[in-house]
């Protein structure tokens, strides 16, 4: 029975096939049929994009069903990657790319720096030529590729044909070593060695123009093999075992998070940044975290260690203390590292306080007419600070009652599904400080993430932001995204390069400082490069005498901002609700007003009729 | 050679003949905010103006992870003949060091100064403030004529105000005429057609090219290792003419027999008049027929190996309408710099003093430690004399008249600044390139490895009784040969992370190429060679036979 047939005959008389599934689908239970509706529209999802470029597929759920067959590649190129410093072995993949072109074989040549790593999984023929430098080290172009086919994330390739040419020099003790490394790698992860490995020392010819010459011949006479990937069947057939499968994650939720494993948790600020942002991939069941690009990763963060000992000692508490809250009992380090609230200071935290302690010195804070001292405390001081000065005398019970519940935070997704299947990414400000007292102190749910080591799982759940939405794929889009607000944009770039959107994409970020803050550089000069992203500027505020922001680059092009608006492009801002929002709406303001013709009452109603269309967009926080 | 067809010449030249006479397109690349660099191709034309773009190969790594490009930033290189500079140009210089720069100055093996760290935004200004201490950095880099070295101590010291002139005439005759570096850097508007390149042409040379003027009995700017030489003539202390040679270079890459160094010919001698037509022929020889399709061949050396000496002679005498004279006999005792105090002319003192591979900076962490940068602020803000940076990375205080020498004095013992009267032998004589972590093409570290060498090097020689004994040893990161080290009687030639090639044998007049001893070696390895190969000469040595000349004598590979 092929899939494109019960589309079809569900509308008219069921074919048999259809009428026998219908049968089995109708004794479900209330968990598999939320799951099939689950999968079922996955596989719909993945259909409308696969039209577009990459085919979605499906991470391997706890049913063995075969990945949806994406068109079979025609004529499958041989790829042709090299690996240099200075060039030589750029010369041996070019002879190598021009013998088989020659010979009417489909080739590609590539850097290694400019290989797609995540294309590995889906390549049929692949001709490595690395050379080794350093102390056996891979050359700058050839690291990124080097680190993802030995590190953890290499996908099994059971469908590649390989071989690896390898330049040296015998003088040095590693000889060839990157070439050793990337060969039996490959082979270890299941890809098919076309020749013995080849290692040219200085004398470079006498070892590659005889392998050139094996690999050339071999490559040109063999027509690529048919599309059909050995093994798997090559029709779509979809096998549905429902009885006795185990149950797939459901939609994982606020009371029953998902455990998402940290892939890569990598700084990028550079050390001398004064601020610290950090990039994590986390692997996320696409079932549980069906998240759209514009969406919120929430996560339930554990307060730092050292923090719970600092509360422990300055209450004269014992660590393993058992306490009961809401009838659960839990030692009191437990409770304090995730359970409740130990940083975040809150009005209602305060009140609590004031209540058990009848300090009157936070009721007057609390008092109407007080918000201005309120504002104060509540951005000065953490839980913690309040505990120590008003609440010494509290028991672990009166302290585990006092506390509010820990509140799981929210982190822009910074990846497209698209571009990372079964991934998940997060910009992450690392929020840690000492206070006035010069003790230490660090944002809950920043720090834990800036601290989570590779492998370990953090409890995490989808935050819809149906409001931050990409539009139509013809649509121009406008972002303003300083600091880790340009984390949603990284995902919008990504997700119109894999759909092949027409739209242009015009980016706004700003820093402190370009040389050690300029979040994601390499990937925007990339996405220049590739035509990806069409117009970028950028302001760092203290590079020059006068701070400059964002706003300022907008009006400084406001002649351009308004003529994309007025052309509908659509808007999005996100980053800092308190200034930086309020600052670029002003902006908007001021461009509708210099180059819409308006005056400062159209200009506002402008921006609202924006904001009815569904053009202007913010996620700010 | 017939005129290569544009496809086989080397991409540089392509980008040179593109660039509108070195203009490319700078300042366009100066202006994209996304990079701190400059677009490609304008990287090999910004060096024409006398810069380089680099990153902190330190940290190119780790940045790369953050994914951050590399930490782009620019060294500048002064243009100063003969190295001869005023207090004012040396407190501009140190202003610069301060405001742009990474906070040190550098003195170069050929008599200039290297700031290193000036960011993009900055490159401008930074080369607006050089021009305003009347100092340029043209052609201090690219494919065109190099800093003129010239002694800038001669034993007859009334020498150096005969030949030094000569050392600015030629610099300036060689200068690339284009406008582009007055249009980017200073903003002086754009000229209207007309320009032309009289000497180079609208490619410039198919190389760098470097000319030195000699002074015996010191041979300080290692006359043979440069494209172009001048080996001052004199009888008594008048100045006659000049013996000529051509042909010298160090440059090479590992595992290339097709590249290595070679020490210039004597070809003949020339008067005074004559210098400048003998250095525009030989450059326009090596403009006519240089390699441009391999760039690794494109040096004066190459080709005159290429077409034989008895050709270029021919052809430079066709050139100049006459045929040079017989060169004259000479004779060198040492290319070492001659510390301390020395009598100047006119009753004046020069006092040179020794920095450590010319790397002029203080040390706030340790007091005790020479505050060099600090120091030579002083001494420029008090001094009536002018300032000479030698071929060996060092810097003499020049025409100091007697009733200032105690203030002087006091001045470097005050800073540190008189290491010269304790330091050994090996260590005033020692030369290392600044390799990493600015040098794009390090392999090893020099600059910041000589201390640590110097310290074992003379750990070695007094186990062997040997400690002050003249040693001439030479480090750099990578074969292209920036201290000159082919002509150390110990060399280092960085291969690797903490692996050199050991080479032994130059001698002290900077006239014998060193040999290969050990290949790839690192630390260990090569000091336990010099042990064996020091124990062998102080056992074996000839009465006051120098080492390198030992190791000739009696060492096989
Ligand atoms: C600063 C200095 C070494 C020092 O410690 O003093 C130096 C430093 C560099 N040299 Fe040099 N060379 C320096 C004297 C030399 C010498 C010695 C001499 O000129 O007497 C040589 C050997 C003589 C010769 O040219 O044959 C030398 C032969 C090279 C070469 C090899 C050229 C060749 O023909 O193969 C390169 C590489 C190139 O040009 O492609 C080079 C390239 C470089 C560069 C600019 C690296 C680059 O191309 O990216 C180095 C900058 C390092 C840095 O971060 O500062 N440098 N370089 C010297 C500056 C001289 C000046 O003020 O103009
Ligand atoms: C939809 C949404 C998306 C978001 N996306 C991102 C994102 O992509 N990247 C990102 O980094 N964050 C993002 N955030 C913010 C994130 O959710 C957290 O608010 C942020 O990480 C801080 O939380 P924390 O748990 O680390 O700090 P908390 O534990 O909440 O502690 C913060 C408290 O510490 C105190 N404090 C902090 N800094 C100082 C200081 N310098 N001096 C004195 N006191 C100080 C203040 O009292 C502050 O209230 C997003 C928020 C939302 C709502
Ligand atoms: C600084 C440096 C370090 C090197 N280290 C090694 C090494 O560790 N092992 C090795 O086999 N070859 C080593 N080599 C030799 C290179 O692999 C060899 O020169 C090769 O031909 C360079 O190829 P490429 O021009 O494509 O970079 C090194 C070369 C250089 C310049
Ligand atoms: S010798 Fe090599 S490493 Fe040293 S400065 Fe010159 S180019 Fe750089």
């Amino acid at each position: 029975m092929s899939a494109g047939t019960l589309g079809t005959s569900l509308a008219g008389l069921p074919s048999d096939g259809a009428r026998a599934l219908l049968e089995t689908v109708r004794e479900l239970s209330q968990e598999d049929l939320t799951w099939l509706s689950g999968y079922a529209a996955g596989i719909a999802a993945g259909r409308a994009t696969s039209r577009g470029a990459a085919a979605r597929s499906i991470s391997a759920t706890a049913l063995a069903t075969p990945p949806v067959a994406s068109e079979p590649a025609a004529d499958a190129p041989v790829t042709v990657v090299y690996g240099t410093h200075s060039g030589t072995s750029r010369g041996l993949g070019e002879r190598l790319a021009q013998r088989l072109t020659a010979a009417g074989a489909n080739v590609r040549l590539l850097r290694a720096s400019d290989y797609p790593t995540r294309e590995l999984a889906k390549e049929k023929t692949l001709v490595l030529i690395v050379a080794t430098h350093g102390d056996g080290d891979p050359a700058d172009d050839t690291r990124a590729l080097y680190e993802f086919v030995l590190g953890r994330r290499a996908p099994k390739l059971p469908g590649l044909k390989f071989a690896v040419l390898g330049l040296g020099d015998s003088s040095y003790p590693k000889f060839c070593h990157v070439a050793r490394q990337l060969d039996e790698r490959l082979a270890e992860l299941g890809a098919q060695r076309l020749q013995a490995r080849g290692e040219c020392d200085v004398d470079v010819e006498t070892v590659a123009a005889p392998w050139l010459e094996q690999a050339a011949s071999a490559l040109s006479s063999s027509s690529p093999a048919p599309a059909a990937p050995t093994g798997a069947p090559a029709r779509d057939a979809v096998v549905i075992p429902l009885r006795g499968a185990p149950p797939a994650p459901p939609l994982a939720t606020r009371a029953q998070p998902a455990v998402a494993s940290v892939l890569a948790n990598q700084p990028i600020t550079a050390r001398d940044a004064g601020k610290r942002v950090v990039h994590l991939e986390l692997a996320v069941d696409e079932a549980a975290v069906p998240y759209q690009t514009g969406d919120a990763l929430a996560v339930w963060p554990h307060n730092p260690g050292w923090l719970v000992d600092e509360v422990l000692s300055s209450l004269g508490l014992r660590a393993d203390e058992p306490v009961t809250r809401d009838g659960r009992e839990l030692p009191l380090s437990r409770w304090l590292t995730c359970e409740l609230e130990l940083t975040k200071l809150s009005r209602s935290l305060l009140a609590a306080v004031a209540e058990r302690t009848g300090s009157a010195e936070l009721a007057a804070v609390l008092q109407p007419g007080a918000e201005g001292a309120l504002r104060e405390l509540l951005a000065r001081d953490q839980v913690v600070d309040v505990l120590q000065r008003h609440a010494p005398g509290w028991s672990a019970a009166e302290l585990v009652a006092g506390l509010r519940p820990l509140a799981p935070r929210s982190y822009s997704i910074s990846s497209s599904p698209l571009a990372f299947p079964g991934e998940a990414h997060l910009t992450v400000a690392h929020v840690a400080y000492r206070n006035a007292r010069g003790q230490r102190r660090a944002g809950s749910g920043s720090d834990y993430l800036a601290r989570a080591a590779l492998g370990d799982g953090a409890r995490v759940f989808l935050e819809p932001n149906p409001g931050f939405r990409l539009p139509a794929p013809d649509v121009d889009v406008l972002m303003v995204g300083p600091g880790t607000g340009v984390a949603p944009f990284r995902a919008f770039v990504q997700e119109r390069e894999v759909t092949g959107a027409t739209g242009k994409n015009w980016l706004f970020f700003g820093e402190q400082h370009r040389r050690s803050q300029f979040l994601y550089q390499l990937e925007w000069q990339e996405a220049v490069k590739r035509g990806s992203l069409h117009r970028i500027d950028l302001a760092f505020s203290r590079d020059q005498a006068e701070k400059v922001y964002v706003q300022h680059r907008l009006l400084q092009r406001g002649r351009d901002v308004y003529a994309w608006l007025d052309g509908g492009a659509h808007f999005y801002l996100c980053g800092d609700a308190k200034r930086m929002a309020p600052d670029v709406e002003a902006a908007l303001i001021a461009i509708a007003v210099e180059h819409g013709g308006r005056d400062e009452e159209g200009a506002r109603e402008w921006l609202a009729e924006l904001r009815a269309q569904g053009r202007y967009h913010r996620d700010v926080y | 050679m017939s005129e290569p067809s544009t496809a086989q010449v080397s991409a540089v030249e392509r980008i040179k003949a593109a660039s509108r006479l070195l203009r490319g397109t700078i300042v366009e690349s100066l202006a994209d905010e996304l990079t701190g660099g400059l677009r490609a191709d304008d990287q090999p034309l910004l060096k024409f103006h006398g810069s380089y773009q680099q990153d902190d190969r330190d940290l190119r790594e780790e940045r790369r992870q953050q994914k951050l490009e590399p930490a782009y930033d620019f060294m500048i290189r002064t243009r100063l003949p003969g190295g001869v500079c005023t207090p004012a140009q040396w407190l501009a210089l140190d202003a610069i060091a301060g405001t742009f720069s990474n906070g040190t100055l550098r003195l170069t093996t050929r008599q200039a100064f290297q700031v290193h760290g000036v960011v993009k935004q900055d490159l401008k200004p930074t080369m607006a403030a050089i021009n305003a201490a009347r100092m340029d950095t043209i052609a201090a880099c690219g494919d065109v004529n190099r800093n003129v070295l010239c002694n800038p101590n001669p034993v007859a010291s009334a020498l150096h105000e005969q030949v030094y002139p000569w050392a600015v005439k030629l610099s300036e005759h060689l200068l690339p005429r284009t406008n582009a570096y007055y249009e980017i850097w200073l903003d002086q508007e754009k000229v209207a057609g007309g320009e032309d390149e009289p000497i180079y042409g609208p490619t410039y040379l198919p190389r760098k090219f470097k000319a030195a003027i000699a002074i015996p009995p010191i041979n300080d700017v290692d006359v043979y290792a440069h494209c172009l030489g001048f080996i001052a003539i004199a009888e008594g202390d008048r100045l006659v003419g000049f013996n000529v040679t051509v042909g010298g270079g160090m440059g090479a890459t590992h595992g290339d027999a097709t590249t290595h160094p070679r020490l210039a010919d004597e070809i003949g001698f020339c008067t005074p008049e004559q210098l400048l037509a003998v250095a525009e022929q030989v450059v326009c020889i090596q403009r006519d027929f240089g390699n441009r399709v391999e760039r690794k061949h494109a040096r004066l050396k190459y080709t005159i190996e290429h077409r034989g000496l008895p050709w270029f002679v021919e052809e430079l005498t066709r050139r100049l309408g006459y045929a040079l004279a017989p060169a004259r006999p000479i004779a060198f005792e040492h290319n070492g710099d001659r510390y301390g105090w020395s009598k100047g002319s006119d009753g004046r003192w020069h006092v040179t003093l020794h920095v450590e591979s010319g790397r002029v900076f203080d040390q706030p962490a340790q007091p005790a430690a020479p505050q060099l940068l600090t120091g030579l602020r002083e001494l420029a803000r008090v001094h009536r004399g002018d300032f000479r940076l030698t071929p060996n990375q060092n810097v003499i205080v020049a025409g100091i008249a007697d009733e200032d020498r105690p203030q002087i004095e006091a001045l470097l013992a005050r800073h540190g600044l008189d290491g010269f009267r304790t330091r050994t032998p090996v260590h005033l004589n020692a030369l290392a390139c600044v390799a990493l972590p600015t040098c794009a093409l390090a392999m090893a570290e020099a600059e910041r490895y000589l201390p640590r060498l110097v310290k074992r090097v003379e750990e070695l020689l007094g186990r062997h009784g040997l400690r002050d004994e003249r040693l001439h040893v030479r480090v750099t990161g990578c074969p292209n040969g920036c201290a000159r080290p082919y002509l150390a009687e110990i060399a280092l030639v960085g291969k690797g992370p903490g692996r050199y090639n050991l080479m032994l044998g130059g001698d002290h007049v900077g006239h014998r190429l060193a040999r290969l001893y050990r290949e790839n070696v690192d630390e260990g390895e090569l000091l336990a060679a010099l042990d064996s190969v020091l124990a062998g000469f102080a056992r074996a040595r000839a009465p006051g036979e120098a080492f390198g000349d030992y190791v000739v004598r009696s060492v096989t590979a």
